[in-house]
């Protein structure tokens, strides 16, 4: 909850991602700029609002092509931009981790799931194979993997979503990075087994006292997750505030994303329709 | 989206860009200008498209291009010259026939064998496939065998010996290449069956009560006709040598027609001495194949169903 | 669970309907019964069988066992005439997938017309595009020059042309935005008004659910758990342990 002692652990500062297509330049981020603590801070925005291109220009993912520019992205005082391919890899699973939708595209299918672990591990520490194996086995155990053992020498395809996503995160938090981005980790998932993802998540990064950028479309689910959130609407910033405070929402589209969604107990016909302003996307 | 502010004028670029077409026509050209442009930007592809068109002038104007006769020489005078002789500019050949000459003519027999071989081969093998994949079952379990026979055999093997049985002649040597060239197409046109068989815009076509036949017919065909065009131009090259390889060895078309093939035959007696009488054909059968493949190629990246949207 | 006699107002009846894949069992012995002009929803997760319970109704999968009404009509696992196909009608959940890629708008709307034989087809397509909110300008688009929200009113106004009396609803907006999803789920609930349409929609989100339908059926590994009308979500006033998880889940994540 509290920012670490000596100044954030990540600055973005007009953050501008462009890519260029046979119809000119299509800016999918156009100028974001936000810190992040110790802390859990949502990105929320619908599809085309840029939300995924940030979370992937922090972690250096984004498609060769596309030009990325800012004023300052840094990540604990290192320079993002400036930083050599190597010094990103050295990072990438380190120091940060990245979780992404859906484990049936981004586990490797034909490699079992504590091969991957291992692989995971030994890119950046330098420990026996056996030493690697307890700290996999281990970190099943942490995401309540209830038979380590077992799924440790399974393929992806033969363990449940819920499953997968779990595996991912133990992926991703093996090496102990200080900042993990979770791009929709939840949206693939069965309601019910969101919620045991999101427990396990919400205990590990309180318990490493990581940053977390929980980036996703679903505002109520973010804004129940974590401190803070960011609204984004055509590549910018439209509001940033407090979860709790997410009633007391002033831009419109936030207004308008809150009301139109149906919940239990609501009985609005018709539901209200977002009215989208050209002054937004400005 | 922008709105269009005027109506743009009829068959502009930007009337085919317009998002909001008004016509099928309109959308159908569209569509089509957006492929043309994607296809324009491969200068290779461009380069092939050239080949090919000049190979139909060429074909076209046969009678008006060729400065000689072709099938009958100068015996006494203008046997076996060499390329840049007066007025035979790429020499002639043993029995004093212009070989430039014989090789605009022989343009059209080229030609007439890769459009039938294409206009026979590609919708069986369309047909087959297509069904084969809808159907599934016993249907498809014996459309591929049949087709896994005819594949398991060398083409050129197989089109020997159908022309064999035939007797030789060039619209033997078609059919034979035909018989021989349906079977890659009938496996195409069912993977990609295959891949769209469960879709959901499938399944809402049967929600709809189309009957099979129209279906397969009306849209699963459709889908399965870039990747046919694009492998059915890259066989051309492959069809050519065909036509040649049985012209060389004397099934294909008979003396004395000028199909390239037969021509190198004919002039593999003199390979050493007189080498343009083989080399001149072969040069011509090198340049039309290479046209076809970087054709087929530049059509595969502009057709390529990903890109098919923008 | 005790079912109700069919009579004239049963749109739609399934009766202990079994369907297998294989060895593994996706529907057992369901039954489900939807009254006339009724907005039915079914929820679950997935492996729960709804999707299945709806194509199997829709003719796309077999049942081995059961018996289905539809209006008065019965039909066996695979035969359905084309009285059923206008009759019925089913709107997707994928909106990229539910069109054909190559196909204007224009020919989407045709294909349905052209084959049960209706007259007046230009009028028909101009009409069914304005009812679902697009213009004339969107008639010979392709499918792929449209957006997610877009494509899903072409889906309805094409499930809509034939004029039928009940409407399958798979999950016809989890894959569309939050706002697109209000406004197609106004132009279905205006669509249901206009036509005194029968709906049977499936979904996870409860929300949508309650909102859309009069009640509910909800399913787990191909049984139904129970049914209960809409407002018994609201008020707890169900039986079933896993409803209550699915409520409970449905209402976000609380901070532990």
């Amino acid at each position: 909850m509290t920012s670490h002692p000596s100044g954030p652990l990540l600055t973005v500062d007009d953050l501008r991602v462009t890519f260029p297509t046979r119809t000119g330049e299509v800016q999918a981020v156009r100028g974001v700029s936000f810190t992040l603590g110790r802390e859990r801070l949502g990105i929320v925005g619908e599809s085309g609002s840029g939300k995924s291109q940030t979370g992937r220009a922090i972690m250096g993912l984004t498609p060769g092509h596309a030009k990325i520019t800012a004023s300052k992205l840094e990540f604990d005082g290192i320079d993002l931009l400036k930083a050599t391919p190597k010094q990103r890899r050295d990072l990438r699973g380190k120091r940060i981790g990245m979780i992404l939708q859906d484990p049936k595209y981004s586990l490797n299918p034909v490699m079992t799931i504590g091969k991957q672990i291992i692989e995971t591990l030994l890119a950046h520490e330098k420990l026996s194979r056996s030493q690697a194996r307890t700290r996999a086995l281990e970190m099943l155990e942490a995401v309540q993997i209830r038979d380590p053992e077992r799924v440790f020498g399974l393929y992806p395809n033969e363990v449940s979503g819920g499953m997968g996503q779990r595996v991912m995160i133990a992926m991703m938090l093996i090496c102990g990075p200080e900042m993990l981005i979770a791009d929709e980790p939840t949206s693939a998932l069965d309601v019910t087994v969101q919620l045991d993802v999101l427990s396990i998540l919400d205990k590990l990064v309180v318990e490493r006292g990581m940053g977390l950028v929980f980036i996703s479309h679903d505002l109520r689910l973010v804004s129940s997750f974590c401190d803070r959130v960011i609204v984004m609407y055509a590549g910018r910033i439209v509001e940033e505030l407090p979860s709790a405070d997410l009633a007391q929402a002033k831009h419109p589209y936030t207004q308008g994303l809150l009301n139109c969604l149906p919940t239990i107990g609501t009985d609005r016909h018709p539901l209200p329709v977002l009215e989208r302003k050209a002054e937004w996307s400005a | 989206m922008s709105v269009v502010e005027q109506t743009p004028k009829p068959y502009s670029r930007d009337w085919l860009l317009s998002d909001r077409p008004t016509s099928r026509q309109q959308a159908r050209l569209g569509r089509a200008y957006v492929i043309w442009r994607r296809f324009a930007e491969n200068r290779l592809a461009l380069l092939g498209l050239g080949i090919i068109i000049l190979l139909l002038l060429v074909a076209a104007f046969a009678d008006v291009l060729a400065p000689h006769n072709p099938v009958q020489g100068d015996l006494m005078n203008a046997r076996l010259l060499p390329p840049g002789s007066a007025g035979y500019w790429l020499g002639t050949d043993d029995q004093g026939r212009d070989i430039l000459s014989r090789l605009i003519h022989g343009s059209r027999l080229t030609l007439m064998v890769i459009v039938l071989v294409a206009v026979i081969a590609a919708p069986i093998g369309l047909i087959v496939g297509t069904v084969s994949g809808y159907a599934g079952g016993w249907i498809d379990a014996i459309l591929m065998r049949i087709t896994d026979i005819f594949l398991a055999f060398p083409k050129l093997v197989l089109a020997l010996a159908l022309v064999a049985a035939l007797g030789p002649g060039i619209e033997n040597a078609i059919l034979a290449i035909a018989v021989t060239s349906w079977p890659p197409y009938a496996r195409i046109a069912r993977a990609e069956t295959l891949t769209f068989r469960n879709s959901e815009f499938i399944s809402a076509v049967k929600l709809m009560g189309a009957s099979p036949f129209r279906i397969v017919l009306r849209h699963v065909m459709p889908l399965c006709l870039s990747s046919l065009i694009v492998r059915v131009t890259l066989d051309m090259a492959g069809i050519i040598l065909t036509a040649a390889g049985l012209g060389f060895l004397g099934l294909g078309a008979q003396p004395p027609l000028p199909e390239w093939g037969a021509m190198i035959a004919s002039g593999r007696r003199f390979i050493l001495d007189q080498w343009w009488v083989a080399a001149m054909p072969g040069f011509a059968i090198l340049i039309v194949s290479l046209g076809f493949n970087l054709l087929g190629d530049g059509l595969r990246d502009a057709l390529d169903p990903k890109e098919a949207g923008q | 669970m005790k079912m109700g006699k069919l009579t004239e107002k049963t749109a739609l009846s399934v009766r202990d309907m079994v369907v297998t894949f294989n060895e593994y069992v996706a529907l057992d012995k369901v039954s489900v019964d939807v009254a006339t002009g009724e907005s039915f929803g079914i929820v679950g997760e997935s492996g729960s069988g709804k999707s299945t319970l709806l194509r199997a109704v829709a003719g796309l999968n077999r049942f081995d066992e059961g018996t289905l009404t539809v209006d008065g009509r019965t039909y066996d696992s695979r035969s359905r005439d084309k009285e059923f196909y206008r009759t019925v009608q089913m709107v997707f959940q994928d909106p990229y997938g539910s069109l054909h890629p190559r196909q204007t708008v224009d020919r989407l709307l045709l294909e349905p017309l052209v084959i049960h034989g209706f007259d007046n087809i230009d009028m028909r397509i101009a009409r069914a595009l304005d009812e679902v909110g697009l213009g004339a300008g969107f008639r010979f688009r392709y499918s792929h020059q449209l957006s997610g929200g877009q494509r899903q009113r072409i889906a309805i106004a094409r499930a809509l042309i034939l004029e039928p009396k009940i409407l399958l609803l798979d999950e016809p907006t989890s894959a569309l935005d939050a706002s697109i999803q209000a406004e197609i789920l106004n132009l279905l609930e205006q669509a249901r008004k206009d036509r005194n349409l029968t709906f049977v929609m499936v979904s996870h989100d409860l929300g949508v659910i309650s909102h859309m339908c009069e009640r509910v059926a909800v399913m787990k590994s191909g049984q139904i758990v129970e049914t209960v009308p809409v407002e018994a979500l609201e008020k707890r006033a169900f039986s079933a342990d896993y409803t209550r998880q699915l409520l409970v889940a449905s209402e976000g994540f609380r901070r532990g």
